[in-house]
């Protein structure tokens, strides 16, 4: 490049002005590529309250539906099984769900508008599988001292029948509680608070 | 006495100096084939890099037949692929193709870094040459993983599920680039179309580019060898070094003869044990990809379960991920990690070999480990294992510049 009566001030003032506003322009363009990756208007919409009838359900059952792609549980407890929920509290990481995803009033021991119903976002908060339901009390390969709960296959985290984790195990936080609310004594709907649609 | 030459070589003389003034050809190939010196003493080791090429080959051929019958949604996939396995004239043939020269490509590939560990070849002046070989084996796994997602399987499913919910641990950015990644809430259909786009054109073209970089700043400096020392630094009267030999034809028949040798291995693998006992094609994913049900037993497949098993021997969702991070990113780092004056394990001494030993039986132990239950004393054997893979790298920068070596030789040994 000659360099002789040039003006290298001027010539390095617009070599960068291009720069950057190359830069800034190629930023810009960039946009549409990275938002075309966002979840599009129809996996939006895809979203509504699903409603579940609950008269079929026995204690001890567990019911799975799908609620924006989620698996949702929903359990029916006994009133054995909700009180051996204290008996756990000792070996949990979060027993009073203050460091967990739930609805305000889920913010309890059994974590549950009715005790007798658990619905639970099933997906472990460690990385997403379904842990598998093993209600029976005793020792289990994984604990010795089991009084009914969630075991996760893939990275073994734990969780008692209120979905509330284990200490020692990698999942960080409780299973998460959707939104729900009931429409009538034996009609569930997942996706709508009490107070209303969220 | 030379023979006067036919009319024919005489025109074919002409056709190639007429190409060469104009793309210079004959140039380009006596500068890397005929014209480059090789270091005489190449062994096993050094089969390695040009069969993974070879393998790259064999994936790119294949995986453009399956584009031809594979449909890329939630609703097809998976038929499409047994289709392709049952219906389509050789399909079994081009997809065992393709999913065994996936795990031979990986076999190839760890051995051909264990080479460098061997004889220092990532050290200066080859640091690039490790850098651009680490970015391949990235890309690799990317591409490898989004590959096992395409049957829509079981494993491919929650394997994704699990892959892509790595990134959620990332502190407050974490939830919404999964949403990102996924393109939905949860893995679905968006997610596969995706993986497709990524899996046949952004991720070969790069590995492509990658390669490309690999072998020039290959050529650049020459290969390494056995010996840990420079050929460059010996020539003789007419700047050749005195232990190098022509890379053609000396090194071209023996890398020809290493194919036919891997080929015989690899067609016995594709037509008699494709499947490899669920290590090469996991069992859970023959059956179709259901996000209400994860398989009892969930593992990724064998080449990535070192990793995994150091994911697993942390009880912190955070602090695993990074662990597993940096267990890959420290490889980045390993020409200057590696202080020693001498660059081959023949002349570093012991310490080496007795480092170096418990680090690939570290390496193998967390891989099974990795695809094990994961009972609690499995989980205390990992730990011990993973902070055998760090101690390793740690050890080696500490150790590595005062250690004794032996002296190094003149000329190459064999």
């Amino acid at each position: 490049m000659p360099t002789d009566g040039v003006n290298t001030k001027r010539r390095r003032f617009l070599v960068a002005t291009t720069s950057v506003v190359g830069a800034v322009g190629a930023g810009f363009v960039a946009v549409p590529f990275i938002k075309s990756w966002l979840p599009s208007a129809r996996a939006q919409a895809v979203g509504a309250p699903v409603q579940v009838a609950l008269d079929g359900l026995d204690p001890g059952q567990l019911l799975k539906v799908q609620w924006r792609g989620q698996t949702i549980g929903v359990l029916r407890r006994s009133q054995e099984t909700l009180d051996l929920l204290p008996e756990v509290d000792g070996d949990l990481k979060d027993p009073e769900s203050l460091a967990s995803e739930q609805p305000a009033f889920a913010q309890t021991e059994d974590r549950a508008l009715k005790g007798e119903f658990l619905i639970v976002n099933m997906h472990c908060t460690h990385l997403g599988c379904v842990p598998q339901m093993v209600p029976e009390v005793g020792p289990q390969p994984f604990e010795e001292n089991w009084k009914g709960g969630f075991f996760c296959p893939c990275h073994k985290s734990k969780f008692d029948m209120a979905g509330r984790v284990y200490k020692g195990v990698p999942a960080p936080t409780n299973l998460r509680i959707p939104p729900y609310s009931f429409i009538d004594d034996t009609t569930l709907i997942i996706g709508v608070n009490p107070e209303g649609a969220v | 006495m030379a023979k006067p030459a036919s009319t024919l070589a005489k025109s074919a003389t002409a056709t190639m100096a007429w190409i060469d003034k104009r793309l210079p050809v004959t140039p380009f190939y006596n500068a890397v084939m005929t014209g480059y010196s090789a270091p005489k003493n190449f062994n096993f080791w050094y089969y390695l890099g040009s069969l993974a090429l070879f393998v790259l080959v064999i994936q790119i051929l294949s995986g453009i037949f399956l584009t031809m019958h594979y449909k890329p949604s939630a609703e097809l996939a998976f038929a499409s692929v047994e289709y392709i396995m049952r219906d389509v004239e050789w399909g079994w043939f081009i997809r065992y193709l393709h999913s065994t020269g996936a795990s031979f490509f990986f076999v190839l590939i760890y051995l051909h870094m264990f080479r460098s560990f061997l004889y220092g070849s990532h050290r200066a002046p080859r640091e690039l040459v490790w850098v651009f070989g680490m970015l391949i084996y990235l890309t690799l796994m990317a591409e490898a993983f989004m590959g096992y997602v395409l049957p829509w399987g079981q494993m491919s499913y929650w394997g994704a599920q699990v892959i892509i919910n790595l990134f959620g641990a990332i502190p407050s950015i974490g939830e919404p680039l999964t949403e990102w990644i996924r393109g939905d809430y949860f893995i679905s259909d968006a997610t596969l179309n995706r993986f497709f786009a990524l899996h046949v054109i952004a991720l070969p073209l790069a590995i492509f580019g990658l390669v490309l970089m690999h072998l020039v700043a290959l050529r650049e400096n020459g290969s390494n060898n056995p010996d840990g020392i420079e050929i460059k630094e010996n020539k003789d009267e007419n700047g050749v070094p005195v232990d190098g030999i022509p890379f053609h034809p000396y090194y071209t028949i023996k890398d020809i003869f290493g194919v036919a040798m891997f080929l015989l291995l690899f067609a016995f693998v594709l037509f008699f044990w494709p499947e490899a006992g669920g290590l090469f094609l996991e069992h859970d994913n023959f059956v179709p990809a259901n996000p209400m049900v994860t398989p009892e037993h969930i593992k990724p497949v064998w080449y990535f379960t070192p990793y995994y098993a150091i994911l697993k021997a942390v009880p912190d969702k955070l602090m695993g991920v990074i662990l597993m991070g940096l267990s890959v990113v420290i490889l980045f780092f390993l020409p200057w990690l590696d202080r020693s004056p001498v660059k081959s394990i023949r002349y570093k001494g012991l310490w080496y070999k007795v480092m170096l030993g418990l680090f690939v039986v570290a390496f193998i132990r967390l891989g099974m480990l990795g695809m094990a239950e994961g009972t609690p004393a499995q989980t205390i054997e990992m730990r011990v294992w993973t902070f055998v893979y760090f101690a390793f790298f740690i050890l080696l920068y500490f150790i590595s510049p005062g250690a004794k070596t032996k002296p190094l030789p003149e000329r190459l040994t064999h």
